[in-house]
Parts: C-alpha cells; structure tokens; sequence
C-alpha cells in the first residue's frame, strides 16, 4: 500500500494536480509517525510512511492547508477521516476545490497503548508478520496478534466505505453494523444513575485539561472556543471546583452532538485513556433512535436533526418518558 | 546493606503509613499508573512511569489560593491552605527525581513560592532504580543515572525486593521506625543490579542522544532556524506535553466567582496555548510555530542560560509517549543538531 501511495502522490505531485501532499512522516520507534506535508518526490521517498500505526485523522489539517493558496494539496483519507471530511465540508469549513482526495482501504489502525499493556516495552522497531506483529525490543523479540492490539475506534468500525473522494485505491468497502458500536453505550445505560454518576466522575477525574481531545477534534472547530474565550464567562485552563471541571467533557460533548462522526480521535489522543467516545456515542445512539438513524459526514446534502425542524420531532418530555436511562 | 524483601512490602508501607501520608504509583490498567495514597494490602504498580509526573505532589494542577467573601460589608478573607500535611511518595524514579531541584531552582528563588515550599519541605521522596527502562527513557543525555537517583531514600530493585540507603536525615528518620521489616544483605546484589540497568541504558534506541548543539548563548543560531516550521506544523497545541511533564512549570492566577464567594486558584497552563501570551499590548506568539519554538527553546537554551547550564529537561520520555501526534523533544534536538552539522 505504502508503495501505491507513494508512486500515486509522486505522480500528482509530477503532473501537476496537486502542489503537496499530506501524510504521515516516519518517527523513532517506528510507531510514532507525525503527520506532514510533502512537497517533492525526494520528501516523499525520504520520510512518507504509511503502515499499521498512521492511524491520525489528517481531515482536520485541511481546514487550513485548503485555505492557502498555490494549488491543491493531496490528502489520502480513511473510511472514517472521509467521513470527518464530508462533515467539515458541509460546514463549509474546508475548501473542496483545493483539496485532492485519495480513498484508502482500512484493515484498522494499531493502538501502540495495547501493545504496551501486553506487557511489551523497550521497543526497537515493529514489523508485520502475517497476522501478528513481531515486536524487537531491548529485551528480546515479542509477538503480538495484531487483530489484538487494534485501536478501540477500530473494533467498532462504522463503515469502510467512503462517503467522498476523487478516486480510491483498493477496493471499496462497506457499511457495518452498529451493534458492537453501541454496546459500551449499551452497558452504560443498564446502570443505575449513580452507577452511571461515579463511573464517569471516577473517569473525569483523571483528566488533566491537556485540551487534546478538543484540538485533535475535527468537530471542534471554532476559531474561539468557548473555553479559551475570555469573555465567555466559562473560560477555564482547569476549574477551581472538580465538579466545575467535569462539564468542560459534558459541555464539549453536547457542542459536537450531531456532528460528532466517531472517528475517534479524542479516545485515540487522551494521555489518561478516559473513554471519552461513549460520551458521543451515547448522543449518537440517542439521534438515532429518537430521530432515525442518522450519520454525520454521510452526505453533505442530509440535515443534521439537531439543527432541523419537522413535526415528528421528540418533544422536551422525552426526557422524562424515557426515564432515567 | 538493609533489604526489603518484595513480600515484606505490604506490611513496610502499611507500618510507614501510620506516621505520615503515603503515595504510591497505581495501576488504573496494564501499563498505566497513577499516584493514588497507600492503602493496605492495595498492590503496588510494577510499571517503569506513572502517566502523569510527580510534580502534582509540590505543584498540582490546581490549587485554591486564597478566597474572599462579603460578609457585614466587609471582605472576608478565606484561608483555603491545606500543605502542611507530613507525606511521602514511593517509587520516583531518577528522572522525576531530578526535576524536583529543576522545580526548586524556579519556585525556590525570590519571591519564594510559599505553597511549593511548604509542600517541599513536608515531602520525602522515596526513589526507585529503573529495572526496565523502555525506549522513551533519555535521562543519561542529561547526565542522571537511572541506577543512582537522588532522594531521600533509594531503593535499589532486584528480583526480590529492594536494597534501601537512606541519603538524607528525614530519611534516615523515616526508616527509624520501620527497622524490623528490613534485613542485612551483602551489597554485591545492589551492585549488580545496578550495573544491568547501566547495561540497558546503552541499548536504548535514545542513548547517545547529544545535546552540545543546546545549551545557554545558543539563542541566536537557533531561534531563527527554518526547521521550526516543519517542526511544528502538525502540532495541534494541545498542552499534553507540557501537562505530563515533570519540569514545565507555568500556570495562570484566575478568580473563580461561585456566586457566594471568589476563590483565586492557579491552574497549569501551557507556552503552547494561543492566550499564553496574550496582553494589554497584543499576543507577540502569533502563530502555533512561536508556541512551539518557546517550549523548547524554554527547556533547552532558555533555562541552561539562566540556571549555569542545567537544562530544564530530565529525559523522562513521557511527552514522547503522550504526544496525539509523536512529535517531542526528541526529534527536535535530532532536526537542530542535523541541521546544525551541516552547516
Ligand atoms: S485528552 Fe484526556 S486528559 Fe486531555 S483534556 Fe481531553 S479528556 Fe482530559
Ligand atoms: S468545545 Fe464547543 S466551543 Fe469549543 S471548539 Fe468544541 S464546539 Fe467549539
Ligand atoms: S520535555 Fe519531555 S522528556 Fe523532557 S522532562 Fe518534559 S516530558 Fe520529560
Ligand atoms: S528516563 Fe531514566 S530515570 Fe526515568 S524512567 Fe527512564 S530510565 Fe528511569
Ligand atoms: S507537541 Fe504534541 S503534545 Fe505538545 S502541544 Fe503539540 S501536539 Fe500537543
């Protein structure tokens, strides 16, 4: 695939479609590749790597690589980071006609934190071995079975099919069921509310307000967030009050409901690995059955039900028939 | 040498924990610890780092300051002060150990941080060798040696329990107590196992990183360099680095207005914020690129200048391991020093 990739953009890039490409650019360790931008072939064929662990969302970065000008860039997209795409689209915050869009086929993305908690560290270098990873480390060589040591947001896939792009490597793929998506929302909800309560006070509490999960959000993409925006009145580093600081998760995840697409970058980014993507899968869940299913970044024509008004619409009572749950 | 057998452990901690606050690294899953306070018989982390640093102990996330209320139409002011409380933190490594006195050399000179100070001088730090250092683990390039930590008292691990040398009076004080959990071993055991954590540091895929492109008076060849701009450009400024960082030390003074009273606390804060520098006059960091630069131009010309040399990183890795985007302290010494030869 890396190959493909490479040969694809150097040839963009040689023909004159596009003045750059976005990609991810190799690291230390073999795991921690940095997304970049390339702009020759010499770059490309130097540092552009694509494997098992770049798995960051680059949808983002085109908000403002599609504002500059002198030509296109070329951004390869996964499922799940066209989906992330289509929905900055249709909040007219990238610029369609300066971006080139190549659809990449997507097995799921290694999560380097599940290699570790398999008790794997010291890491000199990864390589793919059939199904398994063969991990050398300074304490001698490891292997792990790769479909173990898939990220969270992977295993719960919600298509690998991609809603835009001007032309796709590989064979397209398809929408998946959402049972095993839901089902940590699932679980959440055959809890009691105090349950509920201190499960999520206990995960809150370990967060240290590094901002991650927002600025890595392809949602989030107000020029001034309400937290940083002094005149606000909630603007907050980190609260005085702990109770205070949980609605920073409550507040951010009420902002993105709607248009959240879980591509799961927040649970992906999170130093404390709080499962901040059962906060948005529950508002998911919720538009789903209260509104009919609905995905964002599907289309860029469909009207997010949150923003939308018809008759058949839940009224406020919803809240009380529906219980506590 | 006094040994502490590994099965003695539990009984060691519990016995100290009647004399003063215990703080040990936890596991909260495979592979991810947090200091929580010692309760018996609650196993303590095998892991190489907690995720976050020990600095929270002396200068946490957040703290309240001071409050005020309007009582009689008069202010009344609120004493919030809580750090005169006896602790100690088990398990520091030599990195985390090390930037205690980066902390001190910035909260400890005039105007002396009173809550910082007090929380120092109430703390015993507890330091533990490194058996297996992992991949981010960089500290030799700032000449700490994992296998000889400061502290007030250092255990040394072996496969069974720990050699103990009390290097400070408050130490020794500590261990007064506790004598009977301890036992007489030959030394030679501390010796090797020592040793073998030396050996590792040699294979880490970060040793020999060098660091004589850095240092104080380097700001002009650096400040200007063309690489901070690829350098920074996938940076999302997040301030993860700066928050699981043991040695950044920054924080804001807000007022927050409870409706019946304010209370003045101060939070972390971070270069790599946008508001970071932002006053009356403007916001001279305009762009993620200034943030970026000052973060590291901070720890590696910045601090050296001012404090004869030392620089204000410890090696620790945890930026290497948090960062949403694997971009660090790392790579930006290898980019400057590459570039540097060539020039
Ligand atoms: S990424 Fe995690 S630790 Fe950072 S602000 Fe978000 S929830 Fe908190
Ligand atoms: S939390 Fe809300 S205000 Fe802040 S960036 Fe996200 S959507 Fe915007
Ligand atoms: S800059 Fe990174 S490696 Fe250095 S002390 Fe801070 S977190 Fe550790
Ligand atoms: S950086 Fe050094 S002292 Fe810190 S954990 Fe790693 S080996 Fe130990
Ligand atoms: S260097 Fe990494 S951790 Fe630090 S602010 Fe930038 S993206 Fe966040």
């Amino acid at each position: 695939m890396q190959e493909m990739m490479k040969n694809r953009a150097k040839a963009l890039l040689a023909d004159g479609t596009v003045s750059r490409v976005i990609g991810w650019r190799r690291g230390e360790f073999s795991y921690d590749v940095t997304p970049a931008v390339f702009e020759t072939a010499e770059e490309l064929e130097r540092d552009f790597v694509f494997d098992a662990f770049c798995g960051a969302n680059v949808s983002k970065y085109l908000i403002r690589e599609s504002a500059k000008d002198g030509g296109r860039i070329l951004a390869f997209l996964k499922p799940c980071d066209a989906f992330s795409f289509n929905q900055l689209l249709a909040e007219h915050r990238v610029r369609r006609e300066n971006v080139y869009l190549i659809g990449i086929p997507c097995a799921g993305k290694a999560d380097i934190d599940r290699i570790k908690k398999a008790g794997i560290d010291g890491v000199l270098g990864i390589a793919e071995d059939g199904e398994d990873f063969v991990v050398s480390t300074v304490y001698g060589e490891e292997r792990v079975k790769q479909a173990d040591v898939l990220a969270e947001r992977c295993l719960a896939c919600k298509s690998k099919r991609h809603p835009v792009y001007d032309e796709l490597l590989g064979e397209e793929g398809e929408d998946l069921p959402d049972d095993v998506r839901f089902a940590g929302v699932a679980k959440l909800e055959t809890m009691t509310a105090e349950e509920r309560f201190d499960f999520w006070r206990s995960e809150l509490s370990k967060c240290i307000r590094c901002n991650a999960c927002r600025n890595v959000c392809p949602a989030c993409t107000c020029e001034n967030c309400v937290f940083d925006n002094p005149d606000s009145g909630i603007s907050q580093k980190t609260a005085a009050d702990p109770f205070e600081e949980n609605m920073y998760h409550i507040i951010r995840a009420f902002h993105v409901a709607g248009r959240c697409t879980d591509c799961g970058e927040c649970s992906r980014v999170c130093p404390e690995h709080i499962p901040l993507h059962l906060l948005n899968r529950k508002f998911i869940k919720d538009i789903d059955e209260l509104y009919g299913t609905y995905r964002a970044g599907e289309d860029d024509g469909t009207k997010n039900p949150l923003t939308s008004y018809t008759e058949g619409d839940a009224e406020a009572s919803v809240v009380r028939e529906r219980g506590r749950a | 040498m006094k040994f502490l057998k590994r099965t003695d452990l539990d009984c060691f901690l519990t016995a100290a924990a009647e004399h003063r606050t215990i703080y040990v690294p936890i596991d909260e899953e495979p592979n991810k610890s947090a200091y929580r306070r010692y309760k018996p018989r609650t196993p303590v982390s095998q892991g190489l780092k907690t995720t976050r640093s020990a600095k929270d102990f002396f200068f946490p996330q957040t703290e309240n300051l001071v409050g005020f209320r309007i009582e009689d139409k008069k202010i009344k002011i609120l004493d919030p002060r809580t750090e005169h409380e006896d602790f100690a933190v088990f398990g520091v490594r030599a990195c985390d150990a090390r930037s205690f006195g980066i902390l001190d050399k910035v909260f400890l000179s005039e105007p002396v941080d009173t809550y910082y100070q007090n929380r120092r001088a109430h703390g015993l730090i507890l330091t533990m060798t490194c058996r297996r250092p992992a991949e981010t683990c960089f500290c030799t390039a700032f000449g700490i040696d994992p296998a000889s930590p400061e502290g007030d008292i250092v255990f040394t691990e072996t496969a069974d329990g720990w050699y103990i040398e009390p290097k400070t009076e408050g130490g020794r004080d500590f261990l007064a107590p506790l004598e009977e959990f301890l036992e007489e071993r030959d030394e030679g055991g501390a010796e090797e196992a020592k040793a073998r954590t030396r050996e590792t540091m040699e294979k880490l895929p970060l040793a020999g990183l060098k660091t004589d492109s850095f240092g104080g008076g380097k700001t002009k060849e650096l400040f200007d360099r063309p690489e901070w701009a690829s350098l920074s450009e996938a940076c999302i400024g997040c301030g993860t680095c700066t928050f699981v960082c043991p040695t950044c030390q920054c924080y804001d003074i807000r007022d927050y207005d409870t409706g019946r009273e304010v209370r003045r606390f101060r939070c972390w804060d971070s270069c790599m914020y946008s508001d970071f520098t932002k006053m009356a006059g403007g916001n001279p960091r305009l762009t993620q690129k200034e943030r970026f630069r000052q973060r590291f131009m901070h720890k590696l010309v910045y601090f050296p200048e001012n404090n004869g040399g030392e620089f204000g990183c410890v090696g620790c890795g945890r930026c290497l391991a948090s960062c949403p985007i694997h971009m660090n302290i790392v790579k930006v010494m290898k980019t400057l020093s590459e570039g540097q030869d060539e020039q």
